[in-house]
């Protein structure tokens, strides 16, 4: 995911370049279509409904957001003491390179700068609603937070556990593939199928000493080489009822290891399948929301392993946000003070042990209350409270850890 | 009003948010945790035992750092998790020597079974018929202060012939060590071989030795001083370098001694008492002390580690038929009592006692006791139920 420095000065002319030209044009939204807009939207539409996003007047718009906060962490009664992080910046760039055809780049500068990946880089060609082509650096449409992981869209300074630390996210791979929507009614049908690079088998060789999907981000050439050499599909089926929610199923996987060198069979071939379920709503009477994911990952390691690597990993996170307090404050004629709650839960290694017919442990469980204060939708102001314990492989007494987080996350 | 008090309410969160050791969970006990340092340690001894402590707690090797190709553990704290005592899941199995002397399947794998492998690479598997036993890792703290007992300490202790009549002897293990090791102060040799102490035959002669050994035979880490790779033979560059395994060693000899809790306890005193009564202080030695160790936190001081550090005939129960340098198959070393009421923290909440594991009590581990301990393990048999809690309540608060 990495790119050499070479190629992020190149990211950082363009960006100049285009400042210069007077091509930015961050354009304002209509709330009222906006929300309008929002009933239509499914959670893999989350790509292009980026608020400072417009496809309509311009060739090319410039937009982005910036996460930073503080945090205290207390780990078994020992701190570290109170740290400042600007987590992350990302940049977006959009195109309409004629009608229907759109290219959207998403540039993620992390710790200062020293890393910079693309998320996303890719040409859609609009052909039917029902049917899009999407090519370059596509994010695998796999859970609710994948595709949708812009830090003002939610209420905590933290990513979900397992969409970061069991999925992998933000993953993203170079491949092409199609998606497209339906409306009947009340009713949204989408889908999306891509075919992609895969995982390598630093799944299973890292320095988690567990399988761990996001190990594979730390390789060489992603975007270039494939290292097992058969492309990953991943596919997502989304139906919504603009009056209940959204739910989403969708699957990842394929072959990880390097099975075959110059045409000879050198190790068996493994495979890895990744199943989640999302989903999404807003109760109505309350304004209450609700988001959340479940996800399995099967992997099939060597014979010559032991447990040390799962072949069995699940997770689940889920928020609930309360708005209780929507007005105009101060100049802001929208803003929102909300209440959250979060809950994450990730076993890496879902089984007994052999040795013993005891419980493999390597699991997290925790808790975050949240308040937020968003004076508009699209600048989040946030303090976090998270709890946690967390077992080794050996089922030990859990260690527990709390973090005080206070932050912001805006577009601009 | 009400957004009034919504902000109000926020600004009170913000001192909370200062304050932030609220509703962060409380510190451990000292004396319920095994890691951490000995006292007294300078400055910079503090700093290299955190070195030590980051390549033993937090470096797990990898195919790009150089684990294997064959290997039993991917890190030191794999198989010795918070310094405690290892878990069954992570024993290892090691094979090939019947009788005091030399392994007979050096050529096949031996001693240690590889039972891991890198992808792409086969594990070793045990050669049919090979004499062999399976080992679970012993709790690794205050190593430093058995590493500077004075051999003459280990030689006043023994009783090779019994001349004391009391049924139990005890010997040190003479036995040759490699040539990167240099003497401990006062180190006795004998026919060119040393008195070895450490791993449950005793068959190591000091900690850069255990942690050179447990790099290349465990972990399949070339070192300088263990070049050869344990999948070729052939000898390789190091993996990893002599600072880190010395800052390991350093780390290992400043582990704290484990802090023994209710002391105060009637019962645990009686419990006491009564060890003491039914012999089991003869190979459990409840205190030994130090000689010189230009380390001063350990330098002649007195500990209470409930081990002599001797080899035993332990009968025919925990006879696996395999054996290391010059002990004998049916001999083990007294392990160190210390620590063991906490040995379920790091084995998943469970007992898993003896060199194997096998034992799922404190009880059940006595129990197994034979050949010299035999008398004393009758002698615990004969106690009655209030006493053998007594006994077991005074070894869980070590
Ligand atoms: C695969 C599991 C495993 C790994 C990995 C491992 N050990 Fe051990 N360790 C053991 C076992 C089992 C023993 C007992 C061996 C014996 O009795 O000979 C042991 C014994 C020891 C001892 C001797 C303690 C005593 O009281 O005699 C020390 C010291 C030690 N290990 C340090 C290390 C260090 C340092 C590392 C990392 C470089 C390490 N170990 C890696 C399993 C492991
Ligand atoms: C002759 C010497 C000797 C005597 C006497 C003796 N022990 Fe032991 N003890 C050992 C040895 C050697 C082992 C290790 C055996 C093994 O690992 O297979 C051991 C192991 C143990 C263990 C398990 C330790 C561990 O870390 O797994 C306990 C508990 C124990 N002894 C308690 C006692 C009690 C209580 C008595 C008195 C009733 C006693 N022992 C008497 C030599 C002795």
């Amino acid at each position: 995911m990495k790119i050499s420095t070479l190629n992020f000065l190149k990211t950082n002319l363009i960006i100049i370049a285009l400042f210069c030209f007077g091509l930015v044009n961050a354009q304002e939204e209509d709330p009222e279509k906006s929300k309008e807009k929002n009933e239509q939207e499914l959670n893999m539409d989350a790509v292009f409904s980026r608020p400072t996003l417009s496809f309509d007047k311009v060739p090319v718009t410039v937009g982005g957001y910036l996460e930073a906060n503080t945090m205290h962490r207390t780990e078994e009664g020992i701190t570290d003491g109170l740290s400042f992080q600007a987590r992350r910046l990302t940049i977006f760039m959009a195109a309409s390179i004629s009608e229907r055809i759109k290219f959207l780049t998403e540039i993620e500068f992390e710790d200062g700068g020293k890393e910079v990946a693309i998320e996303f880089a890719a040409l859609d060609v609009a052909f039917h609603p029902l049917f899009n082509f999407r090519g370059g650096i596509v994010m695998n449409p796999i859970g609710a937070f994948n595709e949708n992981h812009d830090g003002p869209k939610w209420e905590f300074v933290e990513r979900p556990d397992v969409a970061v630390n069991m999925l992998a996210a933000t993953l993203s791979n170079a491949g092409f593939g199609m998606y497209g929507k339906t409306y009947s009614g009340n009713w949204i049908f989408g889908y999306e199928a891509y075919l992609t690079n895969g995982f390598s088998s630093r799944i299973i060789s890292n320095e988690e000493d567990k399988t761990y999907l996001p190990a594979h981000k730390d390789g060489d050439n992603l975007f270039e080489d494939n290292f097992s050499g058969k492309a990953m599909f991943s596919g997502k089926l989304a139906i919504k009822n603009r009056k209940i929610g959204e739910i989403g199923i969708s699957y990842m996987g394929g072959t990880y290891n390097k099975f075959e060198d110059d045409g000879e069979e050198v190790e068996d071939q493994a495979k890895v399948d990744v199943f989640a379920i999302d989903w999404n709503t807003t109760i109505k009477a309350t304004g209450t929301y609700i988001v959340g994911e479940a996800a399995w990952i099967w992997a099939e390691t060597p014979d010559t392993y032991t447990q040390q690597y799962g072949n069995k990993q699940r997770g689940v996170f889920m928020d609930i946000v309360q708005p209780v307090y929507k007005n105009k404050i101060f100049e802001w004629e929208d803003a929102t003070f909300n209440v959250a709650a979060r809950f994450d839960y990730v076993d890496w290694n879902v089984g007994r042990f052999k040795e013993t017919n005891t419980k493999i442990g390597d699991q997290i469980l925790a808790v975050t209350p949240g308040i937020s204060f968003r004076p508009t939708p699209k600048t989040v102001f946030r303090i976090n409270y998270r709890y946690e314990w967390k077992t080794d492989i050996l089922n030990n007494p859990a260690e527990r850890a709390a973090t005080w987080y206070m932050g912001f996350s805006s577009y601009f | 009003m009400r957004m009034k008090s919504y902000l109000l309410g926020s600004l009170l969160l913000l001192p909370l948010f200062f304050s932030c050791e609220v509703l962060a969970p409380q510190e451990p006990e000292e004396y319920e945790l095994l890691d951490g340092p000995v006292e007294d340690l300078t400055m910079a001894e503090a700093k290299r035992f955190i070195k030590g402590d980051v390549a033993f707690n937090d470096q797990i090797f990898t195919v790009e750092t150089g684990l294997g190709p064959i290997f039993t553990g991917t890190s030191c704290v794999s198989c010795h998790a918070g310094d405690g005592k290892g878990h069954p899941f992570v024993k290892f199995t090691r094979f090939g020597q019947s009788f005091p002397g030399v392994n007979e399947y050096l050529k096949q794998g031996g001693p240690q079974l590889q039972n891991r492998a890198i992808p792409g690479y086969e594990p070793e598997t045990l050669p049919p018929g090979a004499a062999h036993t399976d080992l679970i890792a012993p709790i690794v703290t205050g190593l430093g202060f058995l590493d500077a007992v004075r051999d003459q300490d280990l030689i006043d202790m023994s009783d090779p012939d019994d001349l004391d009549g009391d049924g139990i002897s005890g010997r040190v293990h003479w036995n040759t060590r490699p040539d990167y090791v240099s003497d401990r102060p006062e180190t006795i040799s004998k026919d060119g071989k040393y008195i070895t102490r450490f791993g449950k035959k005793g068959k190591m002669y000091d900690l850069l030795h255990q942690t050179a050994d447990a790099y290349n035979q465990d972990i399949g880490i070339t070192s300088y001083f263990e070049p050869y790779d344990t999948y070729s033979g052939d000898k390789m560059p190091s993996e990893i370098d002599r600072q880190t395994i010395s800052d390991v060693v350093f780390y290992l000899k400043t582990l704290k001694a484990p802090i023994p809790r209710d002391q105060d306890d009637p019962d645990v005193m009686a419990g006491k008492a009564l060890f003491g009564d039914i012999q089991c202080a003869a190979c459990h030695k409840p205190t030994l002390s130090t000689g010189y160790s230009p380390i001063e936190a350990i330098s002649y001081k007195e500990f209470h580690p409930y081990t002599d550090l001797l080899l035993h005939d332990m009968g025919p129960e925990l006879d696996d038929g395999y054996t290391e340098g010059y002990a004998h198959s049916y001999e083990w070393k007294t392990p160190p009592l210390w620590g063991i009421g906490l040995a379920k923290d790091s084995q998943g909440g469970q007992y898993f006692l003896l060199h194997d594991g096998r034992a799922n009590s404190i009880e059940e581990a006595i129990l197994y006791h034979g050949g010299e301990a035999e008398n004393s393990k009758n002698l615990y048999r004969g106690l009655s139920q209030i006493e053998k809690d007594q006994v077991l309540k005074f070894i869980e608060s070590l």
